[in-house]
């Protein structure tokens, strides 16, 4: 059974709809990559995966035993000021958070499991260090981390590498591409970076308000969508 | 300075103003931190304000000044609380214009009934002496509430200072977290606001906190900070004030300004020589 499924979902604020006929399944272990331009609904389609939006019709059904807590999830930009005092661990714990529900303190468990994630994503030596010190590669890497301490199943990024420098981001595809093959986790990203998102991602969805595509990667680069998008750039 | 605080607690009024003082002292530090990095500053001075007209209004209607004016406070920390995550109105317009309008109800009350005397210059300014036996003993409780409820509520406040959109995204009542902050800063607000008055009671919110930050890095050595600051400039504070009759707030708002100014000079340093 598909972990989500979308069926004619569409999405729309006051202003009138954003994204309507969205059609696509994303199976367990799958790696899609959502790409399309700017303000073409991408993010709106994150908020309704992550039950933050109501879609205005149609159906996302989520499979079994997906709920909130199983979904770990990368913020497009970091809401925390940059002043703000946090230590790389605390960070990381806070991913465990929900994961706790009515339970106030965190137990052993939520301990190894920070501790895990961030052993594989190479921070574990930051630990002490202060969130706000690091570079934005590696803060970006810590926010994966804590996205992974949340993660069961399902990790969701928005754009995790606008902002990092090619190096950093080439750096942090490589990561996702890991946790995707290896630890078996579904990922969902938005990327505005195709090239990118062609090198890894197994699916592809592309989004101008409306579905252009959906499938395998191979599939994709023989559209016309994918040309345009690629600006010719044989890949 | 031992002779000077024996001397001090010979006064049972003292001693209550003491026990409480250090006790909201406390809990006012600590919810500091979270307003202070949600930019909810404001929203402290602004609450003082309905405080302030919560009180006159009560005590000119002869009704128990903090029964009434906890829970006043309270809607109106809910009220500030959802205007400013509701992005279509201003929030600090709005803060603005519910504390200086509860204010404007308060000097009304006032002058309509008592006229504007020394009650009202001990509510705008704090008096040490307000404070009634049966008073202290709910303050007292009441402030072991904030801190208990504070403790147990302390992972779910980080993860909701840090990071709202994480923590909404995952699952986790971020709504009823801001709530329990909103709730918190209320009832602290007014237990301190007796002693330190409703002009001086936000700066026992934000000073501790913005001291701590100058030399804290993480967020628990932010709060720990921030809670030793607080204590220590009350003490300090009411020292002062008893040794040179001078007001109590005012004496410990001074004493903070004073820490301020000290941890940033050290702050910068520390900074300084950091990059060198």
């Amino acid at each position: 059974m598909a972990l989500i499924a979308c069926e004619d979902v569409s999405f729309a604020y006051d202003e009138g709809v954003v994204v309507s006929n969205l059609n696509f399944a994303v199976e367990p272990g799958d790696y899609l990559c959502v790409v399309g331009e700017n303000g073409t609904g991408k993010t709106t389609l994150m908020k309704g995966l992550l039950r933050l939006k109501q879609p205005r019709g149609g159906r996302i059904r989520f499979g079994e035993g997906l709920g909130p807590g199983q979904i770990g999830y990368l913020p497009q930009q970091m809401a925390a000021p940059q002043d703000f005092p946090a230590s790389v661990w605390e960070v990381a714990l806070s991913g465990r958070r929900s994961a706790r529900g009515l339970r106030p303190f965190y137990t052993r468990q939520d301990v190894r499991a920070a501790e895990e994630a961030l052993r594989r994503m190479g921070v574990l030596d930051f630990k002490r260090r202060c969130y706000r010190e690091l570079s934005a590669g590696q803060r970006q890497r810590v926010l994966l981390c804590r996205a992974l301490c949340a993660a069961g199943r399902l990790l969701l990024l928005d754009e995790p590498a606008s902002g990092l420098d090619p190096l950093a981001a080439q750096d942090f595809y490589r990561l996702v591409k890991e946790l995707n093959r290896e630890a078996g986790l579904t990922v969902v990203m938005i990327s505005h970076d195709v090239k990118a998102a062609v090198g890894s991602a197994s699916h592809i969805l592309h989004l101008a308000h409306q579905q252009l595509f959906f499938g395998k990667t191979e599939d994709y680069l023989n559209t016309d969508a994918a040309h345009k998008l690629l600006g010719g750039a044989s890949c | 300075m031992l002779n000077l605080l024996l001397e001090m607690l010979s006064y049972p009024f003292l001693v209550r103003a003491m026990a409480v003082g250090l006790l909201v002292s406390l809990c006012a530090s600590l919810l500091g931190v979270s307003m202070v990095l949600k930019r909810y500053s404001m929203i402290g001075d602004g609450l003082s304000h309905v405080g302030f007209g919560a009180l006159a209004t009560a005590s000119a209607l002869g009704l128990a000044p903090l029964s009434v004016s906890i829970p006043v406070v309270v809607v109106a920390a809910f009220l500030l609380l959802r205007i400013s995550e509701n992005s279509g109105i201003k929030g600090d317009a709005a803060i603005a214009v519910i504390s200086t309008g509860a204010l404007a109800v308060g000097v009304i009350t006032v002058s309509l009934t008592t006229g504007l005397n020394a009650d009202v210059h001990n509510y705008l300014f704090g008096s040490i002496l307000a404070m009634s036996g049966a008073d202290a003993v709910l303050s007292l409780a009441l402030s072991g509430a904030v801190l208990a409820l504070y403790l147990l509520f302390y992972n779910s406040i980080f993860a909701v200072t840090f990071d709202e959109g994480f923590a909404r995204a995952t699952g986790a009542p971020a709504g009823l977290y801001n709530m329990v902050i909103a709730l918190l800063t209320a009832i602290t607000i007014v237990l301190g606001m007796r002693m330190m008055g409703a002009l001086l009671i936000s700066s026992l919110i934000i000073f501790p906190a913005l001291s701590a930050m100058r030399l804290c890095r993480t967020f628990r050595s932010v709060v720990w900070c921030s809670a030793g600051v607080s204590v220590a400039c009350f003490l300090a504070g009411i020292m002062l004030s008893y040794r040179f009759s001078l007001p109590t707030g005012a004496s410990i708002v001074a004493v903070n300004i004073a820490v301020l100014l000290m941890f940033s000079f050290i702050g910068r340093l520390r900074g300084r020589t950091a990059k060198a």
